[in-house]
């Protein structure tokens, strides 16, 4: 086990290179830089002088060659956790990410919950009623939600919401609340708001693994060793979860492997649409006038823990099915 | 007695006319009996017709703009009208006249009492050219008067014809699925073919580039790869660009699948009698190993066009795919993404909504049914 766990931990150091490395080439594939974005909304109000370009230039680096700005960030970032500034907050990046990181990660881990308590017990139900009128409901339904892209069910949520509720749509919380200390009041209103884009971003994800554990569930069903345990008496119910389940439930685990990444993408759009405190709109905006040292942490950062919850995936996987761990 | 005589006659008919059918013939009598999946081929098919034909199909110029029409919600196809002597079967809907409410400078729209717009099929509208080949002005269906204008699916913000647009959309939206999944196909069965035949540190590389793509969240990369295209290029650079862009998206699941295939067919004993035979590799794999998954590499095919159109729309609504004087089903969705709007007009945001989940669906549920068939285990 610890070896298994060593080697994995190995694994991740050149995936995480890799992934700054092409964080870094991304963020700087659009042609110009965050002065040129500046220069063009300045051009109404007598544009950015020659002088102040340069000395901005020098203060960011910008006028350097590529690998130069590269190693700069990553010395920043890995002796002083400094993850450098944002161009058009002017601000460190420090400052504005890690409140939008948690939420983005707590959502998604929201999400991975939603997933699995509706999946399992779907899943099962799928299983073990074959063909019934439950069963198609529940096949429709995956369909349904495998079709139907992120954002525009979260239009439509917001809309019926809006519509038929009168509840105050966009962000986590309602508006009176935004400025004001944490209260009962406002985590009242908070899981309020909260369920929506959970609800949104985890219907692909749980349409997914219904399936998924419908499949497995109904390959162990019809074992010899399910009609062992039926022959000697055992109740139905029980012999399903204690037998079958546990065989049928390995998916669940070794799914976080791809489906934490596709939550948090998912997230990023979702939130882009409802408006949400996370890092979507963040990083839409860095994107869009190039605040490059933004838009690159953003994605670094939302990357690395991506792969941190793969790693634990792969740790509960090997600790609950001992035959991965000797492969 | 008669059961008797029938045992009689039928061994000899099943005799006398033994059914010899190739593998492909096999599939698709197997796909046939999946009524979803078959019901579904004509849908895509029709789909794609639309696509192909757009302008026939589409009653109105996309582009065409209409001050006098905006915001109009969809109108409805109306059978009988009371003309005086009686109610008449005519193909109408109904006259609309637009009012603005001078305080709130709110729009509204009334009918016009006894005025219709009569409607029929094959009618002149603007013209257009016919797979860019031929100047046609007729179109399937809309008002007969090329001057009057009937929005069935209602209009948006500029008084174009939401129908037209979805239409002309489908185009691209469709059209994007299918070269993407070309480009993931050529990336795909090239690296997992080579992963599978060779194995060894290749596979080992390979691989772990995958699993690279797939262990880290993919939007915030491409969304930083489409925001890197200027805003300047030309309509047909962006859509190549997004294309590939989309493309990036399927190619790993697909290359997985390739050399999943190649790894278990390697150890075969025909693939080790064919090269035993002297056949090259490049034979062994083209006159062997891919005709034996290609019916597999099909489904798996049409599973993943969905995924790229979905793909196209997220990025083109965020507005950093394909930009607006290119029509296509995200762009479309783009109009509506604000919650005001879409309570001022819900029409923007369901319309082009059920297309993109009509044509998805279909797409799935045929890819299950060729997936069924194309598997020889399956029963």
């Amino acid at each position: 086990m610890i070896q298994f766990l060593y080697r994995r931990i190995l694994y991740m150091i050149p995936t995480v290179f890799l992934v700054s490395v092409v964080t870094f080439a991304i963020i700087q594939l659009p042609p110009g830089d965050y002065l040129d974005t500046l220069a063009a909304e300045l051009a109404d109000s007598g544009g950015l002088d020659e002088g102040t370009r340069q000395a901005l230039a020098d203060q960011y680096g910008l006028g350097q060659p590529m690998w130069i700005q590269y190693l700069k960030w990553m010395r920043g970032i890995l002796f002083h956790w400094d993850f450098g500034i944002s161009f058009e907050k002017n601000v460190p990046v420090n400052d504005l990410i890690w409140d939008r990181l948690g939420w983005t990660f707590g959502i998604s881990v929201l999400t991975l919950l939603f997933i699995w308590m509706t999946a399992l017990p779907i899943g099962i139900y799928s299983a073990v009623k074959k063909y019934s009128v439950g069963d198609y409901v529940a096949t429709f339904l995956g369909f349904i939600g495998l079709a139907v892209p992120n954002f525009l069910l979260a239009l439509v949520m917001m809309y019926v919401a809006f519509k038929y509720f009168g509840q105050s749509v966009g962000g986590l919380v309602s508006p009176e609340y935004l400025d004001q200390p944490w209260s009962w009041a406002k985590f009242v209103d908070l899981l309020k708001h909260i369920w929506m884009p959970i609800v949104v971003v985890g219907t692909s994800g749980a349409a997914a693994l219904i399936r998924i554990m419908r499949a497995n569930l109904l390959d162990e069903l019809y074992r010899p060793y399910v009609v062992t345990a039926r022959a000697k008496g055992m109740s139905e119910f029980q012999l399903l979860l204690r037998y079958p389940v546990r065989v049928a439930l390995n998916p669940f685990i070794s799914t976080i492997g791809w489906i934490l990444p596709t939550l948090v993408s998912g997230e990023i759009i979702v939130a882009v649409v409802m408006n949400l405190p996370t890092t979507g709109p963040l990083l839409l905006r860095a994107l869009l006038v190039q605040d490059m040292y933004l838009a690159g942490s953003l994605i670094l950062i939302v990357s690395l823990l991506t792969v941190l919850g793969t790693l634990i995936s792969d740790l509960l996987l090997a600790w609950i099915d001992p035959r991965i761990r000797y492969q | 007695m008669s059961t008797v005589e029938l045992s009689h006659e039928s061994p000899e008919s099943a005799v006398a006319a033994p059914i010899l059918l190739g593998p492909w013939a096999l599939m698709w009598r197997k796909f046939k009996r999946h009524r979803l999946a078959y019901v579904s081929l004509w849908l895509v098919g029709f789909v794609y017709l639309l696509a192909l034909f757009g302008n026939f199909f589409a009653p109105e110029a996309h582009d065409e703009t209409n001050r006098r029409g905006i915001f109009v919600p969809p109108q409805g196809i109306h059978f009988f009208h009371d003309a005086g002597q009686g109610a008449q079967f005519v193909l109408h809907a109904d006259a609309l006249r637009m009012k603005v409410d001078q305080s709130t400078m709110r729009r509204s729209y009334e009918v016009r009492e006894g005025e219709i717009v009569p409607l029929g099929f094959f009618v002149r509208g603007h013209e257009y050219e016919l797979l860019g080949l031929w100047k046609v002005d007729r179109h399937f269906f809309g008002p007969k008067d090329p001057e009057d204008v009937v929005y069935f699916f209602g209009s948006d913000r500029l008084g174009r014809d939401i129908l037209s647009r979805i239409i002309i959309g489908t185009q691209i939206s469709m059209s994007i699925g299918l070269v993407g999944v070309a480009v993931s196909l050529i990336i795909g069965v090239s690296l997992g073919g080579i992963s599978g035949y060779y194995g060894g540190w290749i596979d080992n590389v390979i691989q772990r580039i995958i699993e690279f793509l797939r262990s880290i969240p993919t939007i915030p990369l491409w969304m930083g790869l489409a925001a890197a295209i200027p805003l300047g290029w030309p309509p047909l650079r962006t859509y190549f660009i997004v294309t590939l862009i989309v493309s990036m998206i399927g190619w790993t699941s697909l290359a997985r699948e390739v050399r999943g295939k190649f790894l278990s067919l390697r150890n075969e004993d025909f693939i080790t009698a064919a090269r035993l035979d002297g056949l090259s590799d490049w034979e062994v794999i083209r006159k062997h190993m891919v005709p034996s998954f290609s019916s597999h590499i099909i489904a798996s095919l049409t599973l993943a066009v969905p995924l790229m159109i979905l793909a196209e729309t997220s990025l083109s609504f965020l507005g950093i795919g394909l930009q607006p004087p290119i029509v296509s089903w995200g762009t479309l969705l783009k109009e509506a993404q604000n919650i005001r709007t879409i309570i001022e007009a819900p029409w923007l945001l369901v319309a082009p909504g059920s297309m993109i989940v009509f044509a998805v669906l279909a797409l799935n549920f045929l890819g299950d049914g060729l997936r069924d068939a194309a598997d020889p285990h399956a029963n």
